[in-house]
C-alpha cells in the first residue's frame, strides 16, 4: 500500500458517498424561467406551512393561491362569492345556508368541480379522525349536503351571524384527497401535492428552502398576469433582509427596524398592513390581585399605549382598548383612553390598596404582586410584558416578568397572568366569543381571564345569533363598554405587518390581516391580480 | 518484477479478507447500539416538557377547543408508556414501515427521502473542502514552525474553532453575497427559478458548503500540522534529507505521509460535528437538506421521524468511524484489523 493508493482509496470513498448523494436527490421537473421581469414574482417569509392541505387548515384565513373558497374576502374585508354565484341565501332562523355554485370550473387536473367537493371538504374537516386543529372552526355546522351538483346545503346547530365568514375556507378536489389510494388525509400525499381551482398550482416545495406557485393558464377567474409566484422559507429576519437587498427577493415581510431603511430607496416601498393583531395581558378572576376590578382598571389607567407603539413597535401599530382594533367597523367609539397616572392611584387609594414600605401597595396584608407570563423567545411579547411591568410599578404593583413554554404556562392560566397574542379581523364574535364568553372558561387557551360576567355573555350571545347589523353592534357596543368598566384584559396594542415590496407593480393594497398569517397575508394576497407599472 | 506481480493480489485478498470481517463484526455491533440510541431517544422525549399535541397544532392550538384538543391527542397516539411505544416504532421499522411524521405531516420515509441527497452532497463538500485546505495549509504551516504563515494560520485556526457557523454563515452572506455579489445568498437553486440545474447547484453549494468546510478546517489543520511536525523530526525523515532527496519527496512523500496517520482517525470522529454545523448551515442558508426536518422533529417531540433521524446519525457516525478504521489499516500495515 503506497501512500497514492491511500489517496485514492480516500478520494474514490468520498467521491462516492458525494455521488450516492447526488443520485439520491431526484431533479424535479419545472419551467426554468428567469427571472427579474414583472411576470413572475419572488417573496420571502419567515414560516412555511406544515400542510398545503385545506384538509388540515391550509389556507384557512384565505388567498391560498391554490384553492378558492365558496367566497373570499375583497381588500376592504367585504365577502364577495368565488365558487358560489353569490353570497349564501339564509333561512329566517339563520341555521340554513345555502350555496349555489358557479358552473363549469375545473380543478387544476382537469377534474370538474362540484358540490360534492363542498361537502367532501367539511365533512372530513369535521371528521373526528381528521388532525385538523383549527375544526373548531366549523363547531357550529350540524351537517352539509349536497341538494343538487350546484348547490350546498350547511344546517347549523345554532343561528349563526358570522358563519358566511368561515365559508372562505378553501376547497379541496374529492377525486383527488378522497380516493382509496390516496385516503390518507392525514399523512398523505395530498398533503404536499395539493390539486385545487385556485389561480396557481404548486409547481414544486422543497420543504425548508421554497415553495413555487405558477400561474393556472385555466383559471376561472381570468389566467393572472404574474405567472410565476416563488415563495422562499428563511426564517432568519436578517438573512430576509440581506437576502432582499441582494435583488434576490422582490418583497418580503420584515421587523419594522429592518423595514425602514427601504423608506428612501427608489426602487423599493414600505407598505405597512393593518391587522387585527393585538397584544394584551390576560388578568385572571381566581387570582385575588388580578381579579380585584380595582387593580384591573388601575391598570388599564396606568398603562402607556402610545409609548409601547413608539417605543417596541418603531410607530408600526396602533394602542389597543378591546379586543377589537380601533378601525374595526365594530369598535365602540368612546372607548380609547389617554394614560392617567393619577386616576389609577387614586382607584387604588379608594379600593384601600395602600402604598406599603417598598412602595408597593397591599390591601388586607396581600401585596398587590403577581407574575406575568410570556412565550419564550417571543421578543415582542417579552417587550410588551417588560414595558407593561414597568408601568405597573409607577402605579404601586410588582409584576414579575418570566418566560416559558405552552406546557410550563397552561396549569398556571387560571392564577397567573399571561402576555397573549391573538386576532382575526372578519366577524367580532371570531374574537370576542372565546375570550370572553363563560362557556369557553378552561377550555384550551380560550378565556384565560376566566372571564364570567352576565352581561357580556348575553351580549355575545346576541352578537352571535341576530344578523340585524344594528343589534349586533348594539350587542358588541355593550361588550366592550362592559370591557372598559371593569377589565378582564389589559389590552395595550395592535400591531401593523411590514412588508417592503420592489416598486415594480401598480396599486398594491393589504387586506386587514390576522394575528396567525400564512402566505396569504401580505401585499401579495392577490398576486394574481397583479399588474405592472406601466 | 514477475514475482511482485503474483503477490500483489495474494496481499490484497490478505488484506480485503480482514477488512471484511471488520466490517461485518461492526454490523452485528450497530444493531444493539441502534437499539439503545433509539430507546433512549424515546425516553429523552417522553421526558422532555414539551406536549406534542400543543407542538403539532401550532398557533391553531391557542384557539382551539378542549374537545378538539382531546380528539387530536387521541388521533396522534401520544399517550401510553414510552417503551411499548418505542417497541411499536421498532417492529414497524423493521418491517420497513418508518411510520409518518406528525409534524410535517408525510410519511417519514418521504421526509428523508426528499432531504437526505442534499445534505449529503453539503456535508460531502464541506467534509472534501476541510480536509484539503487543512492539510495543505497544516503541512505549509509545518515546514516552518513559528514562521509567518504558521502562527497566523494557528491563530486563525483557534479563533474559528470558537467561531459558531451560524455567525460565520452570516458573514459569508455579507461578504460573498452583499458586498462582492460573487455567489447568491441561499437556496438550492436561484429562488426565482425551480429547475435544478448542475450549474445551479454549482453555483449555490459553494458558500455553505465554504462556511461547514471552514468550521472544520481549523481541526484537520492544527492534527497535520502536529503531526508532519512530529513526522520532521524523525530519524526517517532525517535520513532522507541526509540522503540528499529533494524537500518536496521528504515533505510529501516522507513526512505527511506518516504525519496523516492521526487525521484519518480525526475523519472518523468529526462527523458528530460534521452533522451539527450542517444543522446551523442549512438553516442560515436555506438548504433543502435534513436540518429543519432535524429542528422540528427535536421541538414537536415527532417520535417516529425523531426515531428516524437518530438512528441515521448513529449509523452515519458508525460509518465515520469504520471508514476512518478501515483507511488507517489499509494506511498503516501495523495495523491489524483483525484487533479492532
Amino acid at each position: 500500500m503506497t501512500a497514492r493508493t491511500v489517496r485514492t482509496v480516500t478520494a474514490t470513498a468520498t467521491a462516492l458517498a458525494a455521488l450516492t448523494g447526488a443520485a439520491a436527490c431526484s431533479a424535479p421537473g419545472g419551467d426554468g424561467d428567469g427571472d427579474g421581469g414583472t411576470d413572475s414574482v419572488t417573496i420571502g417569509v419567515a414560516q412555511e406551512p406544515e400542510t398545503l392541505s385545506p384538509l388540515l387548515g391550509y389556507g384557512r384565513e384565505g388567498n391560498s393561491k391554490i384553492f378558492d373558497g365558496l367566497l373570499r374576502h375583497d381588500a376592504d374585508m367585504n365577502l364577495k362569492p368565488a365558487l358560489a354565484t353569490k353570497l349564501p341565501e339564509i333561512s329566517d332562523d339563520g341555521k340554513t345556508y345555502t350555496y349555489t355554485l358557479r358552473k363549469g370550473v375545473n380543478f387544476s387536473d382537469g377534474g370538474p368541480f362540484s358540490a360534492q367537493d363542498v361537502v367532501f371538504t367539511y365533512r372530513t374537516i369535521l371528521d373526528k379522525k381528521t388532525n385538523n386543529p383549527y375544526k373548531d372552526d366549523f363547531a357550529a355546522v350540524e351537517s352539509v349536503r349536497a341538494e343538487s351538483p350546484s348547490k350546498v346545503v350547511f344546517k347549523l346547530k345554532y343561528p349563526y351571524a358570522a358563519f358566511a365568514e368561515r365559508t372562505i375556507q378553501p376547497i379541496a378536489s374529492k377525486a383527488i384527497a378522497g380516493t382509496a389510494s390516496n385516503n390518507d388525509i392525514n399523512n398523505g400525499s395530498y398533503n404536499t401535492e395539493p390539486v385545487g381551482t385556485g389561480p396557481y398550482t404548486l409547481s414544486k416545495w422543497r420543504k425548508g428552502e421554497k415553495l413555487s406557485f405558477k400561474a393556472n393558464p385555466h383559471y376561472w377567474g381570468g389566467k393572472p398576469t404574474v405567472k410565476k409566484f416563488t415563495v422562499a422559507v428563511i426564517q432568519d429576519d436578517d438573512v430576509r433582509a440581506t437576502r432582499l437587498k441582494s435583488g434576490d427577493l422582490d418583497a418580503a415581510i420584515l421587523p419594522p427596524n429592518l423595514a425602514e431603511p427601504y423608506g428612501n430607496d427608489g426602487g423599493k416601498r414600505v407598505i405597512e398592513a393593518r391587522t387585527a393583531d393585538y397584544r394584551a395581558v390576560s388578568l385572571p378572576s381566581g387570582n385575588p390581585v388580578t381579579g380585584d376590578r380595582a387593580i384591573r382598571r388601575a391598570l388599564d389607567a396606568a398603562v402607556d399605549r402610545k409609548a409601547m407603539v413608539k417605543g417596541i413597535l418603531g410607530g408600526a401599530g396602533r394602542p389597543a382598548y378591546g379586543p377589537l382594533a380601533t378601525d374595526h367597523a365594530y369598535f365602540a367609539k368612546g372607548t380609547e383612553r389617554s394614560r392617567d397616572l393619577a386616576a389609577a392611584k387614586k382607584i387604588l387609594d379608594k379600593a384601600g390598596w395602600k402604598p406599603g414600605d417598598d412602595g408597593i401597595r397591599v390591601k388586607d396584608g396581600r401585596r398587590a404582586a403577581f407574575k406575568l407570563w410570556y412565550f419564550s423567545g417571543d421578543k415582542l411579547r417579552k417587550d410588551h410584558a417588560l414595558a407593561y411591568a414597568s408601568d405597573a410599578k409607577k402605579a404601586g404593583i410588582d409584576i414579575k416578568v418570566q418566560a416559558g413554554s405552552r406546557e410550563v404556562i397552561q396549569p398556571r392560566l387560571k392564577h397567573d397572568p399571561m402576555l397573549l397574542g391573538n386576532g382575526f379581523p372578519p366577524d367580532p364574535d371570531f374574537d370576542m366569543y372565546p375570550a370572553l364568553h363563560s362557556s369557553q372558561i378552561g377550555s384550551g387557551w380560550n378565556n384565560m381571564a376566566f372571564y364570567d360576567d352576565k352581561t357580556v355573555d348575553k351580549a355575545l350571545d346576541e352578537g352571535r345569533q341576530s344578523r340585524d347589523e344594528k343589534v349586533r353592534h348594539r350587542a358588541y357596543d355593550t361588550v366592550q363598554r362592559e370591557l372598559a368598566k371593569n377589565p378582564p384584559y389589559t389590552f395595550l396594542t395592535t400591531i401593523d405587518h411590514v412588508y417592503v415590496v420592489s416598486d415594480k407593480w401598480k396599486d398594491l393594497t393589504t387586506q386587514t390581516e390576522p394575528h396567525d398569517h400564512g402566505i396569504g397575508a401580505g401585499p401579495w394576497w392577490n398576486v394574481q391580480d397583479w399588474q405592472p407599472k406601466k | 518484477m514477475k514475482r511482485e506481480l503474483t503477490a500483489r493480489p495474494a496481499g490484497r485478498r490478505a488484506l480485503w479478507a480482514p477488512a471484511a470481517r471488520l466490517v461485518g463484526r461492526r454490523l452485528l455491533a450497530a444493531v444493539p447500539v441502534l437499539a439503545v440510541v433509539t430507546f433512549g431517544v424515546f425516553a429523552v422525549a417522553a421526558a422532555s416538557p414539551f406536549d406534542p399535541v400543543q407542538q403539532y397544532a401550532g398557533s391553531a392550538g391557542l384557539n382551539a377547543s378542549q374537545e378538539t384538543l382531546d380528539q387530536l391527542r387521541r388521533n396522534l397516539g401520544v399517550d401510553g408508556p414510552f417503551p411499548e411505544r418505542w417497541w411499536h416504532w421498532v417492529t414497524h421499522a423493521l418491517s420497513g414501515d418508518l411510520g409518518d411524521s406528525t409534524a410535517l405531516r408525510q410519511p417519514v420515509s418521504q421526509v428523508i427521502g426528499e432531504r437526505l441527497g442534499w445534505s449529503v452532497l453539503l456535508c460531502a463538500a464541506g467534509f472534501l473542502f476541510a480536509i484539503a485546505a487543512g492539510t495543505a495549509l497544516g503541512v505549509a504551516a509545518a515546514r516552518r514552525r513559528g514562521g509567518m504563515l504558521d502562527r497566523a494560520v494557528t491563530s486563525v485556526s483557534y479563533t474559528l474553532e470558537a467561531a459558531p457557523p451560524f455567525w460565520l454563515g452570516l458573514l459569508a452572506i455579507w461578504l460573498f453575497a452583499i458586498q462582492l455579489d460573487v455567489l447568491p445568498a441561499g437556496g438550492l437553486t436561484d429562488t426565482g427559478s425551480d429547475a435544478v440545474t448542475a450549474g445551479a447547484v454549482l453555483r449555490h453549494l459553494p458558500l455553505p458548503a465554504l462556511v461547514l468546510g471552514v468550521s472544520q478546517v481549523p481541526w484537520f489543520l492544527l492534527y497535520v500540522r502536529q503531526g508532519v511536525a512530529d513526522a520532521l523530526d524523525e530519524d526517517a525523515v532525517r535520513g532522507a534529507r541526509a540522503r540528499g532527496l529533494s524537500e518536496r519527496t521528504v515533505l510529501l512523500g516522507h513526512a505527511l505521509r506518516s504525519g496523516l496517520l492521526p487525521v484519518l482517525t480525526l475523519v472518523g470522529s468529526r462527523v458528530p460535528e460534521l452533522i451539527t454545523g450542517a444543522l446551523l448551515v442549512e438553516t442560515v442558508f436555506s438548504w433543502p437538506g435534513i436540518a429543519s426536518a432535524t429542528v422540528e422533529a427535536a421541538t414537536s417531540t415527532d417520535f417516529p421521524l425523531l426515531a428516524a433521524l437518530t438512528a441515521l446519525a448513529t449509523v452515519a457516525v458508525l460509518a465515520g468511524n469504520l471508514l476512518a478504521d478501515l483507511l488507517y489499516g489499509l494506511a498503516d500495515p501495523r495495523v491489524a484489523l483483525e484487533e479492532m
